[in-house]
């Protein structure tokens, strides 16, 4: 089994706002979809969810407020999952509440530490 | 003491950009950098560094190979380390031997454990 | 009690605290020296009480004539003596007489300080585990055999190791400094909810012993809540659980000792009192940060002793939850039948048969029963191949029964 990173992205909407309920909801599906993944053991690590705190180092130490620029998206989190092949990790990312909000999914292969 | 992510961006992976007897110095003060942080007890994570398999979920669940599509970066990997605020962590990353024009987001992550 | 359960039972509750303080008083290099005085006090009750009948207090003569049978050794084993004898002597202070302290307070310090010393950091896991359930569970080797599902002579080399890495590491029987116990507690949770397990879930033990082991798991466990120093959340979380699962022990096996499935429960034979223990601990567990797979086992056995809404919402995210923390199989089918009670069965099916778990005959149980009125063909292929995998008889039986209904029968 190998090991692939989902990394979440998601655009910038501060003008989109949802209820409590649907919060909630959002809350249970993204819960519903780890729940999931674990059930199946293929959970490799519950991941992070990150904050909108950051900050960029660039060549030069140049330090820019705010999280990593691209275009008007920004990773909110990463999970890892196992799987025989990317095309397996796919099918799974393929289950992410994220999709449902206008966000991405990138999934990509982990290479293996020697150690 | 709170953990941040450091997400290492690249304009290609390095295994891309460098012959490997340009790339053995380059790991090398890399690891060096990495073992700094573990005798300063501020390595949470050694992360993973990832590979050049790449799949995009999006709205639609269309799947497009290769690396994230509309921009030219790429994410080489990432670790996790500790500080007290996210521009102390940002000061550690300034530390980190950067690959050509590499950049380093610095994000911070919630922590799930704490109710 | 009848009187034929009583040595068994007393086995049970008073080997682990006689090997404890003779253990202690041995040092740990010796817990073999104090497991075969106690099982030699046993067997001369067995005899003695057969051929004379019972003595008016069972547990106090075993006391006295184990008190005896270790001043004996000491005096008799010239190597003992030289070596450890003297450390004991000096230790208590020069006195002629070695003093054998079987108090209640001595019996209880001396087992929770045994449990920690078992499960230092240096000691293989599954030794761990099989030196808990012979030191402080009084386990025969047949019987860890059979809660390992393994071999004596396995055991046997398991204990041995066991004990020589304990005199090599020279770990002491006292209770750990705070960091120390952090560190240990995690697996002094596993041995003890194993222990309860083993009990609560075995099928070839009977009613009687099978009741005793899981009081003595929770016993076991509060003590740990009776001293300052190990009353931490995951140690209440563990309780409520014991305590939570507990109240349906009369309720879920019927007179002819056959399994009854939770749906089918005579819900007034549940035990309210320990329904209410249940409550008091989890409460007691939600100090601290930590969210344990405890919390989570217990929190859900929580919601299956009421029917409150959203009952099955709340148990769907636990096992969620669960799976995160720790994967296992059991956990898996659990969390796939909380979803077909809120989402339905076409969904539940759906996320069924990604779990590969097709050798497992609960798996095909579940597909049988989320199938049924859906496509009884399918029902009844996934139940007989429940059938064909399981070993146990009183499961035969149920999925027996399930197919017959199937078929109009």
């Amino acid at each position: 089994m190998n090991e692939f990173v989902l990394i979440f992205r998601n655009d910038f909407q501060p003008e989109v706002k949802f209820s409590p309920d649907e919060m909630q909801a959002i809350m249970q599906q993204w819960q519903n979809w780890m729940g999931g993944i674990a059930a199946q053991n293929k959970l490799a690590s519950s991941g992070n969810r990150l904050g909108g705190d950051g900050k960029t180092v660039k060549p030069g130490n140049i330090v820019t407020n705010g999280p990593y620029a691209e275009i008007k998206e920004m990773i909110s989190g990463f999970i890892i999952v196992t799987a025989d092949s990317i095309e397996e990790a796919s099918e799974i990312a393929k289950g992410c509440p994220i999709l449902n909000v206008g966000g991405n999914v990138e999934v990509r292969n982990i290479i293996p530490m020697n150690n | 003491m709170k953990e941040f992510v450091l997400i290492f961006r690249m304009d290609a992976l390095p295994e891309a950009g460098y012959s490997s007897e340009e790339l053995e110095p380059m790991m090398k003060k890399w690891e060096n950098w990495l073992e700094n942080l573990i005798a300063k007890n501020i390595l949470v994570s050694h992360g993973n560094r990832l590979g050049a398999e790449s799949r995009i979920i999006k709205n639609g669940k269309v799947i497009t190979d290769g690396p994230y599509a509309e921009i030219k970066e790429i994410i080489g990997g990432y670790n996790i380390i500790r500080a007290n605020s996210i521009d102390e962590a940002a000061e550690i990353a300034k530390s980190c031997p950067l690959i050509g024009d590499s950049a380093i987001e610095v994000r911070n992550i919630f922590d799930m454990n704490r109710k | 009690m009848q009187e034929k359960d009583l040595i068994p039972h007393l086995y049970r509750t008073e080997f682990r605290k006689i090997t404890a303080v003779l253990s202690k008083l041995f040092g740990i290099a010796h817990i073999e020296v104090a497991e075969d005085i106690v099982g030699d006090t046993f067997l001369l009750a067995a005899e003695t009480w057969g051929l004379k009948g019972l003595p008016n207090n069972p547990t106090a003569w075993l006391y006295t004539v184990a008190k005896n049978k270790a001043k004996d050794f000491l005096k008799r084993d010239a190597l003992f003596t030289q070596k450890i004898s003297a450390e004991i002597k000096h230790s208590t202070a020069e006195t002629h007489e070695i003093e054998i302290d079987l108090s209640g307070k001595n019996m209880q310090d001396s087992q929770l300080q045994m449990m920690f010393a078992i499960c230092h950091p240096g000691i293989p896991p599954e030794a761990q585990i099989g030196l808990s359930l012979r030191i402080l569970c009084g386990f025969g080797i047949d019987e860890i055999a059979d809660a390992f599902l393994s071999n004596k002579e396995t055991i046997n080399k398991r204990l041995f190791r066991g004990r020589e890495k304990l005199k090599e590491l020279n770990v002491k029987i006292e209770l750990p400094l705070e960091a120390e116990i952090n560190k240990r507690i995690h697996n002094v949770l596993t041995t003890l909810y194993l222990l309860f397990n083993e009990g609560y879930y075995s099928t070839t033990r009977d009613k009687v012993l099978r009741k005793d082991l899981c009081l003595e798991a929770m016993r076991l466990t509060y003590m740990l809540i009776e001293n300052e120093s190990t009353n931490k959340p995951g140690v209440n979380a563990l309780l409520s659980l014991m305590c939570f699962h507990a109240s349906r022990f009369d309720a879920r096996t019927n007179p002819k000792g056959e399994l009854v499935l939770y749906d089918e429960q005579d819900t007034s034979l549940w035990n309210h009192e320990l329904i209410a223990k249940g409550e008091y601990y989890l409460n007691k567990a939600a100090t601290g940060d930590e969210i344990s797979k405890y919390h989570l086992e217990a929190a859900i056995a929580y919601w299956h002793t009421n029917n409150d809404q959203p009952k099955w919402e709340k148990i769907l995210q636990l096992y969620n939850k669960l799976l995160i923390i720790e994967y296992s199989p059991i956990a898996a089918l659990n969390r796939t039948y909380a979803l077909s009670k809120v989402y339905g069965k076409e969904m539940a099916i759906d996320e069924a048969e990604k779990l590969s778990l097709n050798k497992n005959h609960l798996y095909h149980t579940l597909l049988g029963d989320l199938y049924s009125t859906i496509d009884d063909v399918k029902a009844i292929q996934h139940l007989e191949s429940a059938l064909k995998l399981t070993r146990s008889s009183a499961d035969k039986k149920l999925i027996s029964n399930k197919i017959k209904k199937l078929c109009g029968q």
